[in-house]
C-alpha cells in the first residue's frame, strides 16, 4: 500500500519536473521581448478604450507611444494634456500643449425655426432615415433629430433634447472622442478649441443652399450673406458655397459677428449675458 | 397550372380597386417639371436653354456617359429655367422646367392609332433607335433599356421573358395596358426578340388576371406563335426579376449575378410598350401610364401622363386630397418609395400614385424577436432576414457580406410577416449600402 503511494509521488513528480524543463526551455527559446515601459504607460492612461486616439485601444496607444519617434502626432483626448505630459515625463520626451476640444453641433434649426414637412414613422435612427429620403424638415442638411449621436458617446456626454429635437452637448464631460463625428450622417459634429474659459464662438449651420431657399426652409440658417466676413477684423471667417465658417485658431472671440448676423446663425458660448448699452443722452434732452 | 418561383413568398390582398378603370388621357399640365435623372447611371446633359421652344417628344437632354439614357420634352412650350429641384426624396435633382404652351408634336412622329406590324429595322438599328429615343426599363429600376439588350460579350441570350405579373398590390397600369394595348406590346416584345437574336419568348401574367391571360393567349396562338403566355401563381413578389426567371424557366439567377448570366433578359409590358412606340411610331418615352389609387380616394383611375407631372396635380385630378390620407406612395405599396413632397415631379417609371390613411400605414410597436423564423420562410431569395438585422444593429459588415446581404432585393416580404414588427428590412437597405462602400474601398485583387 505504502510503495504503490511513494511510487505514484515520485513518478508523477519526475513526470512533472520533466515536463517543467520542457516548458521552461521552450519558453526561453521562444521568448517575446516587450517593452516593459508598454505596460507603464497603459497605466497612466485614462482607460477608457474608446479609441479616440486613433488606435484600437490603450494598449495599442501605449504600444505606439513607446515605439514613435516623437509625440507630436499622439493625444489622448480622454487624458488631455495631463495625461500626456505624464506619459512624456515618464518617456523622457517633451510634447507640446494641444488645446483641448470639445464637439459642437453645427445644426441650430430646432421645431420653431424649421418646420416639419413631413413625419416620419420609420425605424428610429439617423442612419436608416437619411438612406431612406433628405429628413423630415425643409433642410436637407440639418439635424434628423434620431439620436444616432447619442447612442454612440460612452461618456454620456450627449443627449437628445426633446424640446428642440436637437442633440445638446455637456462641454464638461465631452472627451473629444469622436465617437459622434462618425455616427452623424450629416456631418454635422465638429471638434473645436474648447477656448480660454471655455468660450467659443462658431456657426451653428450646414446649409449650402442660396440664402433665399436656406431661409426658407430655416429660419436661423446661415444665408452666406458674408456680413460676418466684412466685420471680422481677423481674418476668421471664410464662406464656401453659402456658408460661413469661423476659424477657431483665428477667432479672438470678439463677438462682433455674433451682433451682425441677422439669421442668429453664429453662436457665442460661455459669455457673459449682454448687458444692452444705455444711451447717451444728448446735451440737449439732458 | 399556375407556376410559381420556388423559395418564399407572401400573400399581401391585391386591392386592385382601379382595376375597371379604362385608360384615359391625363389633362396638359401647365407646368411640366422633368427631370434630367429618370433612369439608373449619370444624369443626361441638357442641350436646350433658357427660353428656347421646344415641341413635344423633342430631345432637350442627352445621355451623359455608358448607363445613362436620353430625356424628351414631354410637352411644346417655352423653358422657363434649368434648375436643381427636389426629387420626391427631397434631394436635389437638376430639372428643365417648361411653360405649357399647346400642344405642338414633333412632325416624325406617327400619332395614328393603326398597328404597324411589319419590323423594318434590323437588330443594330433597333438597339440605335431604343437609346435615341430614350427608352428605361418601367419595372421600377429604370435601366436604359438599349443596355439590357446588349449582352456584355461573352453571353448570349436564350430568352426574353415579358413581365406581366404586376404583383404590387394596388397598381393596374400594367393590367390595362396588356388589355387595351394588347398588340402593341406583343409586338414590342418581337422587336426585342429581334434585338437579342432569340427566338423565344415568354409572357408571365399573374393568375388573378384571367382577362389579360386570356386575351394573350388568344393573339399569341392566332399570329404570334413564338411568344408563349404563361400563367403565374398570385404571390408576391411574383414580378421580381429572379423569381420571374425561377418560375418560368426554372434557371437561378446565382448570387451578385444577372439575369443575363442565365441566358435571360426580363422587360416589363410598359417596356415593350414604349419600345413598339420608339421603333414603329418614332415615339420617344415621354409619357406612360400611371395609376391614382388609394382606399381613401372616391375614385381610383388610370392615366395615361405625361412626365414631369407633379403628385400634387395628380391628387387634384382625383377630387382632392382626402382628409384622412396620412401617406403617399410612389409606386406599389411594398415597393414604393414615400412621397416627402406633393411638389416633386413623375417621372418615365412612375407607374402610381397611392394614398393610404393612418390606418393603413401606422407602424406598430416594435417587440423582441421570438425567433418564429416567419421572415426566413418568406424571404424569396433564402436569406435569414432575423440575422441580418442582428448583424446590422451590432454593425459587423464583414459578415453581412459573407450571409449575402447583397443578394436582398428589398421586395420587404420579411417586415410583412414580423410578427413583432422589427424594421428588418430597413436596417438590411443600411447594410446594403454599407457593404456596397466596403467592396468598393476594398482592393481588387
Amino acid at each position: 500500500m505504502t510503495t504503490t503511494i511513494i511510487f505514484t509521488i515520485v513518478c508523477l513528480s519526475l513526470l512533472g519536473l520533466g515536463l517543467a524543463l520542457i516548458l521552461y526551455f521552450t519558453a526561453q527559446k521562444f521568448k517575446v521581448e516587450e517593452d516593459p515601459r508598454i505596460d507603464d504607460v497603459e497605466a497612466i492612461l485614462p482607460g477608457a478604450n474608446c479609441g479616440g486616439c486613433g488606435f484600437a485601444g490603450c494598449r495599442a496607444f501605449a504600444e505606439g507611444c513607446v515605439k514613435a519617434e516623437s509625440l507630436d502626432n499622439m493625444y489622448c483626448p480622454v487624458g488631455g494634456n495631463d495625461v500626456m505630459k505624464n506619459v512624456a515625463g515618464y518617456l523622457g520626451r517633451t510634447i507640446a500643449e494641444k488645446a483641448p476640444q470639445v464637439a459642437v453641433v453645427k445644426c441650430n434649426g430646432n421645431c420653431d425655426s424649421r418646420p416639419k414637412t413631413s413625419n416620419y414613422d420609420g425605424y428610429q435612427s439617423c442612419a436608416v432615415m437619411s438612406t431612406l429620403y433628405s429628413g423630415d424638415t425643409g433642410c436637407r442638411y440639418g439635424c434628423l433629430g434620431q439620436g444616432d449621436c447619442e447612442l454612440s458617446c460612452k461618456f454620456d456626454a450627449l443627449k437628445m433634447d426633446p424640446r428642440t429635437g436637437l442633440p445638446e452637448i455637456d462641454a464638461d464631460k465631452c472627451t473629444a472622442c469622436g465617437a459622434c463625428i462618425k455616427a452623424c450622417p450629416k456631418i454635422l459634429i465638429e471638434f473645436r478649441n474648447k477656448g480660454p474659459k471655455g468660450k467659443r464662438i462658431f456657426v451653428s449651420c450646414m446649409n449650402k443652399d442660396k440664402g433665399g431657399i436656406a431661409r426658407k426652409s430655416c429660419s436661423v440658417a446661415c444665408i452666406g450673406c458674408t456680413k460676418c466676413q466684412k466685420v471680422c477684423a481677423y481674418d476668421a471667417i471664410t464662406i464656401s458655397s453659402n456658408l460661413a465658417y469661423i476659424d477657431y485658431n483665428k477667432c479672438k472671440l470678439c463677438r462682433k459677428c455674433v451682433v451682425e448676423c441677422p439669421t442668429n446663425a453664429i453662436w457665442e458660448v460661455n459669455f457673459p449675458v449682454r448687458v444692452p448699452k444705455k444711451e447717451v443722452l444728448t446735451a440737449e434732452e439732458q | 397550372m399556375s407556376r410559381t418561383f420556388s423559395i418564399g413568398g407572401i400573400h399581401p390582398s391585391d386591392n386592385k380597386i382601379s382595376v375597371n378603370a379604362a385608360i384615359e388621357n391625363f389633362p396638359l399640365m401647365e407646368m411640366a417639371y422633368i427631370s434630367l435623372s429618370q433612369h439608373l447611371g449619370a444624369p443626361a446633359e441638357p442641350v436646350v436653354a433658357k427660353g428656347d421652344k421646344v415641341k413635344t417628344g423633342q430631345l432637350i437632354a442627352k445621355a451623359n456617359g455608358f448607363i445613362s439614357a436620353n430625356v424628351h420634352s414631354s410637352v411644346s412650350g417655352t423653358v422657363a429655367s434649368i434648375e436643381p429641384l427636389p426629387d420626391l426624396a427631397g434631394n436635389p435633382v437638376q430639372h428643365i422646367v417648361i411653360k405649357v404652351e399647346g400642344d405642338d408634336w414633333l412632325e416624325n412622329i406617327n400619332r395614328s392609332s393603326e398597328i404597324e406590324r411589319e419590323i423594318k429595322m434590323s437588330g443594330p438599328e433597333i438597339l440605335a433607335k431604343i437609346a435615341e429615343c430614350g427608352v428605361v426599363g418601367l419595372g421600377g429600376a429604370a435601366f436604359p433599356t438599349h443596355i439590357k439588350l446588349s449582352p456584355p460579350p461573352g453571353k448570349k441570350a436564350e430568352y426574353l421573358i415579358i413581365n406581366g405579373a404586376e404583383c404590387e398590390p394596388y397598381l393596374t397600369s400594367d393590367y390595362r395596358l396588356m388589355l387595351e394595348q394588347p398588340e402593341e406590346i406583343l409586338i414590342g416584345a418581337k422587336i426585342m426578340m429581334k434585338a437579342l437574336n432569340v427566338n423565344k419568348c415568354f409572357l408571365g401574367i399573374e393568375d388573378n388576371k384571367p382577362k389579360a391571360i386570356k386575351k394573350m393567349k388568344g393573339l399569341c396562338s392566332k399570329s404570334y406563335p413564338q411568344i408563349k403566355v404563361v400563367s403565374l401563381l398570385k404571390k408576391y413578389p411574383q414580378g421580381g426579376e429572379k423569381q420571374l426567371i425561377d418560375a418560368i424557366v426554372k434557371r437561378q439567377v446565382p448570387s451578385m449575378g444577372l439575369p443575363i448570366d442565365t441566358g435571360v433578359v426580363v422587360q416589363n409590358v410598359g417596356t415593350a410598350l414604349a419600345v413598339y412606340e420608339a421603333v414603329q411610331k418614332n415615339k420617344p418615352l415621354f409619357e406612360g401610364i400611371v395609376t391614382v389609387t388609394g382606399k381613401c380616394m372616391t375614385e381610383q383611375r388610370n392615366f395615361r401622363m405625361r412626365v414631369g407631372t407633379t403628385f400634387e396635380s395628380m391628387i387634384f385630378a382625383v377630387g382632392g386630397f382626402p382628409k384622412d390620407a396620412e401617406k403617399l406612395i410612389s409606386g406599389g405599396p411594398m415597393m414604393g418609395k414615400a412621397v416627402s413632397r406633393i411638389d416633386a415631379s413623375s417621372v418615365k417609371s412612375t407607374s402610381a400614385l397611392l394614398l393610404l390613411t393612418e390606418k393603413e400605414t401606422k407602424r406598430g410597436e416594435e417587440g423582441n424577436c421570438i425567433r418564429c423564423a416567419k421572415c426566413v420562410e418568406a424571404c424569396p431569395m433564402g436569406l435569414e432576414p432575423f440575422l441580418l438585422n442582428r448583424l446590422s444593429r451590432a454593425g459587423k459588415t464583414e459578415e453581412l457580406e459573407a450571409n449575402f446581404v447583397q443578394d436582398c432585393i428589398e421586395c420587404g416580404s420579411c417586415i410583412y410577416t414580423c410578427p413583432a414588427n422589427i424594421p428588418l428590412l430597413d436596417t438590411i437597405r443600411l447594410s446594403k449600402a454599407q457593404v456596397l462602400k466596403m467592396l468598393r474601398t476594398r482592393p481588387k485583387k
